[in-house]
């Protein structure tokens, strides 16, 4: 604070309140709706305090989704949200281990097409899966990768965004670190594994983080390449919910649904913040 | 910048590379290549042949009005979603710098909703906006307003912007704020000592000092409204009322996926390579230093 303003820190404090509330209030009102049986739901206006049907609610959403009235719905979001946790951890784990060998590959050797290979790694920042939907889903398909947790995942593990993280940060790694570990009869691998590796750690965890959060929010494609109801994740699941033709909206299980796909990224957000943050910055460097 | 001691090895940095290579090879290269050669032609019902039909499917693609709607729908959602996002993330960040009791907390309650997916703040914001259930059409009714997103475009519209800049608004605000702590203190000091109030030291050394950053916000929600609200549209307003939605990726997707024209969707994506290739190029020619003075 360069001045003292009494008045001003009051008005900063609550813009600062106003902003957290408008910010927070969908999921509030979300949250609501989740506790409540689908007839308090649809009176209007709808109750404005959480209701006593919690566990209720939760349990069928999680065990049962729609029950077995809604046919394929019947896929409870428990099943959705393993789902989604193998799908993010895949992927999040997929892309660091190629990503940081690739970037050790770039870095620490000089062989025939070093640039090629860097720049058809750049290439795939400029071809996200959105301006490629039908040809990759064909690869795909003939693969047999259809329905498949091999599927979800592996065709979104490359990563551009990895790779030149990983070459800024052992670009940053001093070449004396590197002689001595030589003169020590160090070969390459082993360098990568005592050296390099515990260098990264935390620049590991930071990307970890960014990349559980981007894995699990994925949507296009895995509704591009499940239809089997098992294989579904749980932020696509949702939307299945929703698609209930001309029978009411069981909105008490749908908000259910929603408050669980959300809260594992958020968690994350809040209990790993500083890693999150570091993550955040560091990738778009 | 190189390194000036390196191993020496004949296989194993090919070895290494391998993994990442032959996923963008197959995954990335290969369906984009695809997509490239079924732009120039056109297949027939069975897929059994196929013509060279050079530019007309793009020929065909610019004439369509619906196309050239949903180029401007998604101009208009692209700027509608970053205005609305940059500004409230920016207004939000000058107060967060200006606290010092509590200010890790009010930022700890701001950035969390980056951890929400695109659809599921879509879903979120569906349910406020329903016409039956929602409380915001509760109260628009309250002063006399109808509201209903399903059969009115430019409220549908609202809704999709109002959904996308929510999630938005924390990643914009992480980098306002960061971008103005790195501001040396030492300068609005000297212009509180000249006498310059709080708004004049924002608009004559904080905002301009934030020019890099703000610039390398601009391209990345643009980026982000032009690919990554899919989900939203998807969940939300299914591209309508009446294509009052129709953004350029749910297009391709709706055309090529569910309409299964070929031909037209590969036009389509090799347009939405271009601005992504136009956009990257953007971000790494100009926004090379962002938050560094």
């Amino acid at each position: 604070m360069i001045q003292t303003r009494p008045w001003l820190t009051y008005l900063t404090h609550a813009v600062l309140l106003i902003g957290i509330l408008i910010v927070a209030y969908p999921i509030y009102f979300t949250f609501v709706a989740s506790t409540h049986t689908l007839r308090d739901v649809v009176q209007v206006p709808m109750p404005s305090l959480p209701g006593g049907e919690f566990f209720g609610n939760y349990w069928q959403a999680v065990t049962a989704g729609l029950g077995e009235a809604s046919g394929t719905s019947a896929v409870g979001a428990g099943r959705m949200m393993f789902n989604s946790l193998v799908m993010a951890l895949g992927i999040a784990v997929g892309k660091i281990a190629i990503s940081i060998i690739a970037a050790f590959a770039i870095v620490y050797f000089r062989f025939r097409f070093r640039m090629t290979a860097f720049w058809l790694i750049f290439l795939t920042l400029m071809l996200p899966v959105e301006v490629r939907i039908l040809p990759t889903y064909k690869v795909v398909a003939d693969l047999g990768m259809l329905d498949s947790y091999a599927g979800l995942t592996i065709p979104l593990i490359a990563s551009a965004t990895a790779t030149f993280m990983f070459r800024q940060v052992f670009l940053a790694v001093p070449d004396e670190l590197t002689e001595a570990a030589r003169i020590d009869g160090a070969g390459p691998l082993r360098f990568f594994w005592d050296i390099l590796l515990p260098i990264s750690r935390t620049n590991i965890a930071a990307l970890f983080v960014i990349l559980f959060i981007f894995g699990w929010n994925q949507y296009l494609w895995p509704l591009l390449i499940t239809t089997d109801p098992n294989m579904l994740t749980v932020v696509v699941g949702i939307n299945r919910f929703l698609n209930v033709g001309d029978d009411q909206i069981e909105w008490p299980i749908v908000m259910a649904t929603t408050m669980l796909a959300m809260l594992p990224p958020v968690l994350v957000v809040v209990f790993m913040q500083r890693l999150f943050v570091k993550g955040l910055v560091e990738t778009e460097k | 910048m190189e390194k000036r001691v390196v191993f020496k090895h004949p296989v194993l940095p090919y070895l290494l590379l391998a993994p990442q290579l032959i996923i963008t090879l197959v995954f990335f290269i290969w369906p984009a290549g695809q997509a490239l050669k079924q732009s120039v032609l056109i297949e027939d019902a069975f897929g059994l042949s196929s013509e060279l039909v050079w530019f007309d499917n793009f020929i065909e693609l610019f004439e369509d009005p619906l196309y050239l709607e949903s180029m401007e729908i998604t101009a208009f959602f692209s700027v509608c979603v970053a205005s609305l996002a940059l500004s409230a993330a920016l207004y939000l960040a000058v107060q967060a710098d200006r606290v010092i009791r509590g200010a890790m907390t009010y930022k700890t309650l701001l950035i969390w909703p980056y951890a929400v997916a695109p659809a599921v703040a879509g879903v979120l914001w569906l349910l406020l906006f329903n016409p039956t259930l929602g409380i915001l059409p509760f109260l628009l009714r309250g002063v006399g307003y109808d509201w209903n997103a399903q059969v009115n475009g430019g409220q549908a519209m609202l809704l999709v912007v109002v959904a996308a800049a929510w999630k938005q608004i924390s990643y914009n605000f992480l980098f306002f704020l960061a971008g103005m702590q790195s501001i040396p203190k030492s300068l609005i000091e000297a212009a509180a000592i000249d006498g310059a109030g709080p708004v004049r030291r924002f608009w004559t050394i904080v905002f301009p000092l934030l020019t890099p950053t703000t610039f390398f916000l601009i391209v990345i929600n643009i980026v982000f409204a032009f690919f990554e609200t899919f989900g939203i549209i998807h969940s939300v307003t299914q591209g309508g009322p009446a294509g009052a939605t129709n953004i350029l990726v749910y297009k391709v997707f709706n055309d090529g996926f569910i309409g299964l024209d070929l031909g037209g969707s590969a036009a389509q994506s090799v347009m939405l390579m271009g601005i992504v290739i136009g956009l990257t190029v953007i971000q790494f020619r100009y926004v090379e230093r962002k938050v560094h003075y």
